[in-house]
């Protein structure tokens, strides 16, 4: 039915997970550093992070692994020149999943950063009130309650997190994207196979959206949900 | 860094540039037309309502925005029976093919954030608008919207920025926005260092003053749940 | 505190690069290839690039006795990566021009085909600069044949793909009215095949050097002399010793080296 292209195609599917995977771990602990860095009195570290947040929203994420891609490889050559190390060249997957991970980075620090300003402050002043040091209130009280605020928008990112990193099959990484695009235009039957790139990618999300889903049920308990 | 190539490919990145937000305010602003209804039917408590809706943002948030922009250009085009359409003269154009594509990428992903802020106007605030006699429209009008474009804030201002860098796709089908000009540049005088900055410096500054107008949007809206610097 | 974050970075940028020995020598080779470009290059069912680019790449590797692996890269970006030490070799059917010597180097060709006109059947559409006034010409960025239509047809709309195979659905579609490309490519990869049934070549032979150049040839970084040669060497082998007309054979009933031109 795919005209020998299946197996081609599962490969590259597996390799979209291992980046989306690797990038939301990076980007994770990114956004919480981020956030709490925005909320921070210190206005360094306010500052620092809404420099990052900013020049990272502001630039699209082509552009971005352009740049880091070529960038980085050509600061990479210039230093290898002048340590005298032998050619030194950044992995494909390596360079893509630290440039996804970076750039979602930013868009969780704004998540994190809105879903602390929905818990009620009355939270953290009790939790403080009762004797917790900032990293307990933040910890036992304030972190699980914001969590369940996250939820919703995170799941929005996360769906787009894994269908960028259909952008690293740009370069050269033979991700499910890639091979969907070479199989098109062997066969030159494009249709065919994007429909069936995105039946794949609907998997996956449908998979993540059962997990969100689980997790918002777990993250609501003690919270009325009236349907309008 | 060679500024000499970037002075002369300036021209480019201009009109580029008029492109990239010619698409960004038009698929936003087709995206909200039919966002805002489709999400009042998605939280529908009737499951026939909703779930038309429902398997609508779930299909195209599922897939990339590579992919359907891909399917609704080239794939399209390759059936003779949608070359000899009405519909044909449209979807010929790639400028058009691009707007629907990010038009449907939007207003399934707005569907879901005003859902969610719908949803999470507190319980009590429903009730009491229901023991007040309102009727569903009117506790739409009167309560849960104002409250819902609030606590949306946030999340959509990240969906307006989401769809400006989305347009960055467009230069895949021809259009010579912004990245399209950074691609003729690198082609032209093999700089992509030179070529993608610019071209990133570009895009910087039309978030910035975006981000600018959410921020005073937010300051203006969202006073209550500011951060408080005790 | 400090030795410790020094320490935890060098870890990082470790397992981030993978340092690759470059050999003055050259027993190790990594080549660019496109994957988009039938026949001579395109990605078979197993996921693995073949084609006429690739058979000839094989056999110049084996020749030097080097191991090559082959890196896909798209062609508009092709000499960006060559020069940021992607690879170390082009060999995707790039035309050997004035233009492109500026900034890298080539050895000798290894095949050389003109470029040609393609529209549908029976067109009016007359092949001069008057004649295609206002009319959509299609071609793939970065190419001779872009540069070629820029500069001559000049009251026309040019539209740039990143992929050949994209300007053959266009033109099939009726996007466009014209496209220029390889004849060969064109030939094999479009109007040999049910899609371009309805299409044909218009116009004559375009194979003026300063556009077209004088054949595809292999780019290279331009301080790589030593790899040039060894790599023109290698072209001589093959041809001399027959592989190159075996695998010539496999693609093509004509001669594609162009030893009359």
């Amino acid at each position: 039915m795919l005209q020998g292209y299946g197996a081609s195609l599962l490969t590259g599917a597996g390799l979209t997970i291992a980046v989306a995977l690797c990038s939301l771990a990076i980007a994770a602990l990114l956004g919480v550093a981020g956030a709490m860095a925005k909320l921070s009195r210190n206005r360094f570290l306010r500052t620092a992070a809404q420099v990052y947040t900013t020049v990272i929203r502001g630039v699209p994420d082509l552009v971005m692994m352009f740049l880091i891609f070529y960038g980085g490889q050509l600061l990479i050559n210039e230093l290898a020149e002048r340590f005298q190390w032998n050619d030194v060249t950044i992995d494909p997957f390596v360079a893509g999943t630290l440039t996804i991970g970076f750039i979602f980075g930013a868009y969780m620090t704004e998540i994190f950063r809105g879903a602390f300003l929905a818990v009620p402050h009355g939270q953290r002043e009790a939790a403080l009130a009762y004797g917790m040091s900032p990293a307990q209130a933040l910890v036992r009280i304030v972190g699980p309650q914001m969590l369940r605020h996250a939820l919703a928008p995170l799941s929005n990112t996360w769906l787009v997190m894994i269908k960028s990193t259909a952008i690293v099959s740009l370069i050269g990484l033979s991700d499910l994207m890639q091979r969907a695009k070479n199989a098109g235009s062997s066969t030159q039957e494009p249709f065919l196979f994007y429909a069936a790139a995105g039946a794949m990618y609907l998997v996956f999300t449908s998979v993540s959206e059962l997990l969100f889903a689980w997790l918002r049920q777990r993250y609501a308990v003690g919270v009325r949900q009236v349907r309008i | 860094m060679d500024f000499d190539a970037i002075r002369q490919s300036l021209p480019s990145y201009a009109s580029g540039a008029l492109v990239t937000i010619w698409l960004t305010l038009a698929a936003l602003a087709f995206g909200m037309l039919f966002a805002l209804p489709l999400s009042i039917l998605r939280g529908w408590p009737s499951r026939w309502v909703a779930g038309p809706v429902w398997l609508f943002t779930y299909v195209i948030r599922g897939t990339p925005l590579l992919v359907q922009l891909y399917l609704i250009y080239y794939g399209l085009g390759q059936f003779e029976a949608v070359r000899d359409s009405f519909a044909w003269p449209w979807l010929r154009s790639a400028t058009f093919c691009a707007i629907a594509a990010f038009a449907i990428n939007t207003c399934a992903y707005t569907i879901e954030i005003l859902h969610g802020a719908m949803r999470a106007v507190p319980a009590g605030e429903i009730e009491a608008a229901r023991a007040m006699g309102m009727t569903r429209g009117v506790m739409l009008r009167r309560v849960v919207l104002p409250a819902a474009f609030r606590r949306m804030l946030p999340a959509y201002g990240n969906e307006v920025i989401f769809m400006l860098q989305a347009t960055a796709l467009a230069s895949t089908v021809t259009l010579m926005d912004i990245t399209g000009a950074a691609g003729e540049m690198n082609s032209r005088f093999y700089l992509p260092f030179e070529a993608f900055l610019t071209a990133a410096v570009i895009y910087l500054a039309i978030t910035m003053g975006l981000v600018g107008l959410f921020h005073a949007a937010e300051r203006r809206w969202l006073m209550p749940w500011q951060a408080r610097s005790s | 505190m400090q030795r410790r974050h020094l320490a935890t970075l060098a870890l990082l940028l470790a397992g981030a690069t993978t340092a690759v020995a470059q050999s003055p020598d050259w027993n190790k080779v990594r080549i660019g290839v496109e994957g988009a470009y039938p026949p001579f290059s395109e990605v078979g069912t197993d996921g693995q690039i073949k084609g006429f680019d690739i058979d000839i790449a094989k056999a110049l590797c084996a020749d030097l006795k080097a191991q090559c692996t082959f890196i896909q890269q798209e062609f508009d970006g092709m000499i960006p990566a060559l020069q940021a030490r992607k690879f170390d070799a082009v060999i995707a059917s790039m035309s050997i021009t004035e233009e492109r010597k500026r900034s890298v180097a080539f050895t000798d060709k290894y095949y050389k085909t003109p470029a040609r006109l393609v529209a549908k059947k029976g067109t009016t559409l007359v092949p001069t600069a008057a004649g295609l006034k206002g009319k959509r010409i299609g071609v793939q960025r970065s190419t001779i044949h872009d540069r070629f239509v820029t500069d001559t047809f000049k009251d026309s709309e040019i539209v740039r793909y990143t992929g050949q195979d994209q300007v053959f659905l266009d033109l099939q579609s009726g996007r466009i009215d014209a496209s220029m490309e390889d004849a060969v490519a064109a030939d094999a990869g479009f109007l040999k095949r049910p899609a371009g049934k309805d299409f044909a070549f218009i116009g004559p032979e375009y194979n003026d050097p300063k556009y077209f150049g004088t054949g595809a040839g292999i780019a290279v970084r331009k301080g790589d002399t030593d790899l040039v040669a060894k790599l023109n060497q290698a072209i001589k082998d093959i041809r001399a010793n027959g592989t190159y007309q075996k695998i010539e054979k496999q693609y093509f009933d004509f001669d594609v080296y162009g030893t009359a031109k």
